[in-house]
């Protein structure tokens, strides 16, 4: 996904970012673009240099090289405050010193609009986050999912054309942070800004994005949807980042046949060479239990886990051993069968990992 | 805890003592007079505080007050850019920044004010590379600016340093958001760094205005023998005249004008955090 300028609603276009600290690399030649009213994220384990990519956006970094273009135009030398985006801190970053009403009216006041206007900006804004009549409560006499909705509604207030959000949901406990991911997937929609959410939460990117760029090292893995990166994973790292899976190494044979586990299965993937050596992905939740007689592969169940709503079974073969996610629990040290259907074989190119 | 109460009897012991006795002693010398060894002549009196509305102690207050105030002020201008500039650096700069910083203070006191009279004297190194270069030296000590000098020189790390430690401490992340709101350098600084690092600068105030306020040492040196500011009016009382009823009646003054003071910077702080000292 190289993507051109000329596309007509790119927002943002990143062209080969590369950064350096000390001569250690942090981003190695980043290329992508962020159409209008996205909601992309950046996903990648800790050090994958996602927060850098996104303070090089935001103008907190430079790049050693590369180009950042903002509708059209370089804007690395321009320093953050005159960026039409701002940012919801990792761990919101709101000042101390300032009211829930002085913290949001913070950028308006800034740019010296009319005392009136910042109220009723203000005001409109707080509601729009469920805080209303929190304009005069200090920032330390509010909880986290509160302080969180006060440091967006202060980003948001100032209408920026794209937002930065840097794990801002990483401090809040597991129901509030489901709640305020739909939250904001949902004022997303409604004002209509573009949104570039950073996280390590696989679950959190597949489900508030339109686009996910997964990345590793420094480096992008893929970019796609996320029914694309769940489904079609590029690689062996996108396909363990991005939920479970099996990974076995297999051969090609010809366009939709392919060898694995020794046995050959059809496939819906074309394109390699004849006889290539590929790795297979299949998701847990994608392998069906059978009978020992009626199952392509045969394997003895080695453990099981229940898991809430399925059980997680690993199932011994003699090639491999397999996880297994069923609502059919079978006991351990049953032989059983497994199935896949073709859709459900995903096939990636070989890379040799280090 | 409760059981360690007893650990604290010591402290309370020496706080009575040395701070509580001593305090009230003064007290009580301030509204007395007479010896307190001749029977009847030691008595309750407030003429000790009408002498020193006379006009020529209210000047030497009037002056102290002055100084102390100016050499707070220029510790402040001075002190919090290098504050910020220290803290700025990294790590192993800003230590040995510090250390800088605080290698002069392990020196006698006295010593460095002396180091002062053979730079600033009539003969001394100053005057001495003006006359090498052909100019008629100059009056450089026993005067306000000389005294004023002293004090700044002296105190100024204690003004840095509590600004410093506060500065140091601050979250980087609150001056990117800032930014990020469109706040450029200027607007950062007066309206995110300066604010939040309001219990540094009270503190330092206080750190450097009592000193400066009571000191005779600084005076006497650098402003000579016939200087007065109101610590070496106090000390006169004590150790020249004798009389220890005016000397601490001048002390009792001076306590409160420097509890006005704090009063007056602890107002600007509101988080009343690592202020300290009041």
């Amino acid at each position: 996904m190289g993507g051109s300028s000329l596309e007509k609603n790119l927002i943002i276009d990143l062209k080969n970012i590369y950064k350096e600290y000390d001569g250690v690399e942090v981003l190695k030649n980043i290329n992508f673009y962020i159409r209008k009213n996205e909601f992309l994220t950046l996903l990648g384990p800790s050090g994958c240099g996602k927060t850098t990519t996104l303070r090089i956006i935001g103008g907190f970094e430079r790049p050693t090289s590369g180009e950042l273009i903002f509708e059209g135009k370089d804007i690395i030398n321009v320093p953050p405050y005159e960026r039409q985006i701002n940012t919801v801190f990792q761990k919101y970053a709101l000042f101390p010193h300032m009211n829930v009403f002085e913290n949001v009216a913070f950028g308006l006041k800034i740019k010296k609009l009319p005392k009136d206007e910042i109220k009723n900006k203000v005001i409109n804004m707080l509601k729009m986050v469920n805080l209303e009549g929190f304009e005069n409560r200090s920032i330390e006499s509010l909880s986290g999912g509160q302080q969180q909705r006060v440091a967006i509604a202060r980003a948001l207030v100032n209408e920026p054309k794209v937002l930065l959000l840097d794990e801002p949901l990483g401090a809040l406990d597991l129901k509030l942070r489901k709640e305020m991911q739909l939250e904001l997937k949902n004022m997303q929609k409604r004002v209509g800004i573009t949104f570039i959410y950073v996280t390590h939460d696989q679950e959190e990117a597949l489900t508030m994005s339109d686009t996910i760029v997964v990345m590793d090292k420094g480096e992008i893995q893929q970019i796609g949807t996320p029914v694309d990166i769940y489904n079609e994973p590029k690689n062996a790292f996108v396909a363990r980042f991005i939920g479970e899976s099996n990974i076995i190494d297999g051969i090609m044979h010809e366009d939709y046949v392919v060898e694995f586990a020794g046995k050959v299965f059809d496939c819906v993937d074309s394109g390699f060479e004849r006889d290539e050596e590929v790795q297979v992905v299949i998701r847990p939740e994608d392998l069906n239990i059978v009978d020992a007689k009626d199952g392509m592969i045969k394997g003895r169940v080695t453990s099981i886990t229940f898991k809430g709503v399925h059980y997680e079974m690993l199932v011994e073969s003699k090639e491999f051993q397999w996880k297994v996610h069923s609502t059919i629990m079978k006991l351990v040290d049953t032989e059983i069968g497994l199935t896949v259907i073709p859709d459900n074989i995903h096939i990636m190119k070989k890379v040799i990992e280090n | 805890m409760k059981q360690l109460k007893w650990l604290s009897y010591p402290y309370i012991f020496w706080m009575i003592l040395f701070i509580i006795v001593p305090l009230i002693l003064v007290f009580i010398f301030s509204f007395t007079t007479g010896d307190i060894r001749l029977n009847g002549d030691f008595q309750f009196s407030i003429e000790n505080f009408q002498r020193f509305f006379d006009p020529l102690y209210l000047k030497v207050l009037g002056k102290s007050v002055n100084l102390a105030l100016k050499s707070t002020i220029i510790c402040l201008l001075l002190g919090y850019p290098m504050a910020m500039i220290i803290s700025r650096e990294n790590i192993k700069k800003r230590n040995v920044m510090i250390l800088l910083f605080v290698v002069p203070m392990w020196m006698n006191f006295l010593l460095r004010t002396y180091a002062w009279m053979t730079l600033l004297g009539k003969n001394g190194v100053l005057n001495f590379l003006i006359k090498k270069l052909g100019f008629t030296p100059l009056n450089f000590i026993y005067n306000d600016n000389a005294v004023l000098l002293g004090m700044v020189y002296n105190f100024l790390p204690f003004m840095v340093l509590p600004i410093y430690s506060v500065l140091i401490k601050m979250d980087r992340s609150l001056i990117e958001a800032a930014e990020d709101l469109g706040a450029n350098k200027v607007k950062v600084f007066l309206k995110i760094i300066f604010p939040l690092s309001l219990p540094g600068v009270v503190s330092g105030f206080t750190m450097v205005f009592m000193p400066a306020l009571s000191t005779f040492v600084i005076s006497r040196l650098l402003g000579g023998g016939q200087y007065m500011l109101i610590g070496n009016l106090i000390e006169q009382q004590f150790l020249w005249t004798g009389d220890w009823h005016f000397g601490s009646a001048i002390s009792i003054i001076m306590m409160a004008f420097i509890l006005i003071g704090m009063a007056i910077t602890s107002k600007f702080d509101k988080e009343k955090e690592g202020g300290g000292l009041w």
